[in-house]
């Protein structure tokens, strides 16, 4: 009997132990996502203003403000997003909707993986090679933009075909079951239902987008440029590029620190906004569905 | 008539929607195509700059070199022909400004007019010569005999220790160090996160309540969405000099601070998927542990691990994947040293790193330009590889299952 | 004639042989219930007839069907008049999301109707003949998903009549719904019979009894018995089928 209480008793023990320790653990990278965050915000805060936010930068990147960075990075989240979002929501369209099982939708189901899978800078290199070179779009937004919707639209057919998915069979066949064609109810009943849902995953692409360097070192990004672009095959700077080169090889690193914290939160404030969006959107639709 | 086109609308829909779908098979075949028809032209160029030459006397009979042994001669680690199975003869540098120790201004006459007699000269009267300079110096009486430097092979490209591809006069391009580089970072990198990933993973699959659960994961996925240059931008202020303070170090740009740098950003995929594992485990499978008296810790590493492990090792495998083609965040604190690593405190170097930092600056089409979209291949290749795998495993599991 | 004929229908999930030799013909204006135990097919039987199954990957099909004289499964036949000829109701309720009046719309529109006062005669005449209206004659342009389960089953009901069908398909129609709800919709179903040739799939046994005028019995892929439902349900001529009706079995 009383073998038997020490050994509930070691058991339980270990249980705490093992268990304490994963909780702490837990709450630690919550903890450190936290510090990150609050690092820059704290260290960033006092630098952002409205002449940070509309000026061009002076004095070799030590002073003045982002407005060039800023105003690049919109122009190749547009870019990007003019040619992915089309591209990856009919693709996705037709994986879920239009193929039926088997090898061809295979292939393109891996090929859509191994393109998800392709790192960063290679698709720089890639780029670089077609787009800037052999098609000589020269490094513009064109190119940049291209080489960054290509990056997410395995992230964006993804999404959509997640989204699809959660579109019950029944709203399809009734559909159909009217005479309507396979197109009328795709654009007509399935497309609206998960339209909340795939512009939730346009939102977390364009917080992607955003965010990424290696793929415009070499296809758009300026190291500085006191205009802005005027077309699409303009060089732009970008606030990644930006805060890398201000980083590591400005002029003079130490006196441009604050304008590195600067661009830093305002890089982690349109990823923050994008991810908030994206749940608040995902939250309330859920909701409006479940009334089904 | 009206069925008719409602009928041709409808194919030339599914059309568009069909050649949109083969857009990321497309991407894949092109990304091939241009890395590998970029990345091949440095295995077919001689690794010496256009437009210059490398010749020895007539009567010398070496007439190949390696690329590695030129340099080894122009360090002065090779001084006899005798060591390369010449003549025992020492070896006479030559490069294009040694000319002046020989032959004063005048001789050479205005913008160098005479060079090319002149070096014909001290070709023929110097048997231990070796001269680098440019062909625009070669005349028709030219006395010297033209080295022939081998070609870059493949082995000699992944073997080659030394990565120095702006070396004069020959590039040195071994690949080497960079690969031992970046399996270093990486894999220092899921050695340090992959403990900590799995008891979050437990703590959110098994032990935290929906409500915890429901407002830890996003916070944890937010770690994912955060840009990876402002990670490196995060690890060169903040866990450069932390390192470099710890452990008394002269720099903190080291291995180690790209290793937990990437730990941080690999964390969330590691988790989100060994945590999805972990909850597909079968409920009776939990409550039969449970009902034998099994305690839950008991349970979860008895049943829920051993079940979920082929999950978990794809997640790691995703991970180090992750790791291996990150760029920006290493660029910024491993410090960039092209050296074989020996210690994790000391800098290093890595493939996607060592084209962003160069990429730039090597001239369109060169020599150095192709030697990196080779090195892209290597990258391409390695992740195409760890991509394949993970699918192995995670088709494995689905197996198991059915 | 019969509305509806089948002849030795044969279907298959891939290796799955779903269906037997099934023949069975069903007269016009009358309701046919199918009953069975849960994967006995009928169901599946249900989905041929508006050829619904050709949505299924790798499945395959025998024998004929043949409704108002010709084969629904012949090289000619246009899948998108089939539809709408026969129209299908589900088991769980699923309007579209889209406003009350744009739900019933949505067949007409489909099919190349533009008139806009046709449509709206036409809209609220089929909500007026599922004894829908005066519940909703005020909140037309609302959402549809604001109305209760047995008013969206009404709705989706309506949906489907809009466009004139001949053959009406249901599902379980009241299997998500309600006691009262249920009610409502069998009355309908009784008042629609005049007009409609009714197909049901039910597994409510006094439902099968209340609404429909003859049966199938569906066991494990065939067809054991069909006849009248008086006569299914007090005489059956076959034990299976009287063991499922009181309920030894199922």
């Amino acid at each position: 009997m009383s073998t038997e209480n020490n050994l509930a008793k070691k058991k339980r023990r270990s249980q705490n132990i093992a268990f304490g320790i994963f909780t702490a653990t837990s709450y630690a990278i919550v903890a450190l996502l936290f510090v990150i965050l609050a690092f820059i915000v704290v260290k960033g805060i006092g630098v952002i203003s409205w002449e940070f936010i509309s000026e061009m930068p002076k004095n070799g990147m030590t002073e003045g403000g982002v407005f060039p960075a800023i105003v690049g990075t919109l122009c190749l989240v547009i870019a990007s997003m003019i040619f992915a979002f089309p591209v990856g929501v009919l693709a996705a369209i037709y994986m879920n909707e239009y193929v039926k099982d088997g090898w061809p939708k295979k292939i393109i189901k891996q090929m859509t993986n191994n393109l998800a899978g392709v790192p960063s800078i290679v698709f720089g290199l890639f780029g670089m090679s077609l787009f800037v070179n052999k098609l000589e779009f020269g490094d513009s937004i064109l190119a940049g933009g291209l080489t960054l919707g290509l990056l997410v639209l395995p992230v964006i057919i993804r999404t959509t075909e997640e989204s699809l998915k959660a579109v019950d069979d029944t709203f399809r066949q009734a559909s159909l079951g009217l005479g309507a064609s396979k197109w009328e109810t795709t654009s007509k009943i399935v497309f609206p239902i998960a339209f909340p849902n795939i512009i939730t995953g346009l939102i977390l692409s364009i917080g992607r987008v955003s965010g990424e360097t290696a793929p415009i070192l070499f296809t758009v990004a300026a190291y500085f440029l006191p205009k802005l672009p005027r077309s699409i095959f303009d060089q732009a700077m970008a606030l990644p590029y930006h805060l890398y080169v201000i980083a590591t090889s400005g002029t003079d690193i130490e006196k441009s620190r604050a304008m590195a914290y600067g661009t830093a939160l305002i890089l982690i404030i349109i990823v923050l906004i994008s991810n908030l969006l994206a749940n608040a959107l995902r939250k309330y639709y859920g909701k409006k569905v479940k009334m089904n | 008539m009206k069925t008719n086109f409602k009928q041709i609308k409808e194919k030339v829909i599914e059309s568009i929607l069909m050649l949109s779908s083969a857009a990321t098979s497309i991407t894949v075949i092109l990304i091939v195509f241009f890395l590998f028809i970029e990345g091949a032209g440095v295995f077919t160029k001689k690794p010496i700059d256009k437009g210059f030459l490398l010749a020895v006397n007539e009567s010398n009979p070496v007439g190949k070199l390696e690329p590695s042994q030129i340099k080894d001669i122009f360090d002065q680690k090779i001084t006899n022909w005798k060591e390369l199975g010449g003549k025992d003869e020492p070896i006479v540098l030559f490069r294009t400004g040694d000319i002046t120790d020989y032959y004063t201004e005048e001789e050479l006459g205005e913008n160098f007019v005479n060079f090319p007699d002149k070096i014909n000269e001290l070709m023929a009267k110097t048997p231990g010569i070796i001269a680098f300079f440019s062909d625009k110096y070669v005349n028709k009486e030219f006395k010297g005999k033209e080295v022939d430097i081998n070609k870059i092979t493949v082995y000699k490209f992944l073997s080659g220790e030394e990565w120095f591809p702006t070396a004069e006069p020959v590039a040195q391009m071994g690949v080497k160090p960079l690969i031992y580089g970046t399996l270093w970072v990486s894999l220092g990198a899921i050695l340090l996160a992959l403990p900590i990933a799995l008891a979050a993973a437990i703590y959110l699959s098994e032990i935290a309540k929906k409500r915890t659960r429901n407002l830890l994961k996003p916070l944890i996925e937010l770690l994912a969405g955060i840009p990876s240059v402002v990670y490196g931008f995060f690890g060169l202020v903040v866990i450069v000099p932390l390192i470099q303070s710890l452990f008394g170090l002269p720099v903190g740009e080291t291995a180690l601070a790209g290793s937990v740098v990437l730990a941080i950003m690999a964390l969330p995929t590691i988790i989100t998927i060994s945590e999805d594992a972990m909850r597909n485990t079968p409920r009776a499978m939990k409550e039969a542990s449970l009902a034998l008296g099994a305690s839950h810790w008991q349970t979860i590493y008895k049943v829920v691990i051993p079940y979920s492990a082929s999950g978990i090792t794809a997640g790691a495998i995703l991970g180090i994947g992750r790791a291996i083609g990150e760029t920006m965040a290493v660029l910024m604190v491993t410090g960039n040293a092209a050296v074989i690593p020996h210690s994790f405190l000391a800098p290093i170097r890595t493939i996607p790193a060592t084209i962003a930092a160069e990429l730039g600056e090597a001239p369109n089409g060169g020599l150095h330009y192709e030697a990196l979209f080779a090195l892209g291949c290597i990258l391409f290749i390695i992740t195409f590889g760890i991509n394949m795998l993970v699918e192995l495993v995670t088709n494995r599991n689905s197996h198991k299952k059915h | 004639m019969h509305k509806i004929e089948s002849n030795n229908v044969n279907f298959y999930y891939g290796e799955n042989h779903a269906l037997r030799d099934i023949s069975l013909s069903m007269k016009e204006n009358t309701v046919t219930a199918l009953i069975g135990p849960s994967g006995c097919g009928k169901s599946t039987y249900l989905r041929l007839l508006n050829r619904m199954n050709d949505l299924i990957d790798g499945t395959k099909m025998t024998g004929s069907i043949v409704i108002d004289g010709t084969d629904i499964y012949g090289k000619n036949t246009n899948v998108d008049n089939l539809r709408k000829n026969v129209g299908m109701v589900f088991q769980k309720p699923n309007p579209f999301p889209k406003t009350i009046f744009e739900n019933v719309a949505y067949g007409l529109r489909v099919n190349g109707i533009t008139d806009k006062n046709e449509i709206e005669e036409r809209v609220v005449t089929t909500i007026e003949q599922v004894a829908l209206w005066d519940e909703v004659k005020d909140k037309l342009k609302k959402s549809a998903f604001e109305l209760s389960g047995g008013q969206q089953q009404r709705l989706c009901i309506a949906r489907a009549l809009a466009i004139k069908p001949s053959i009406l398909l249901m599902d379980e129609p009241t299997s998500a719904l309600d006691p009262i709800s249920t009610s409502k919709i069998e009355e309908l179903i009784y008042e629609l019979k005049n007009k409609y040739t009714i197909v049901i799939v039910t597994h409510n046994m006094q439902q099968a009894g209340r609404v429909s005028d003859t049966t199938a019995f569906f066991y494990m892929g065939e067809l054991i018995e069909y006849d009248k439902t008086k006569t299914i349900f007090t005489k059956p001529a076959i034990k299976q089928t009287e063991d499922y009706i009181t309920g030894r079995f199922g």
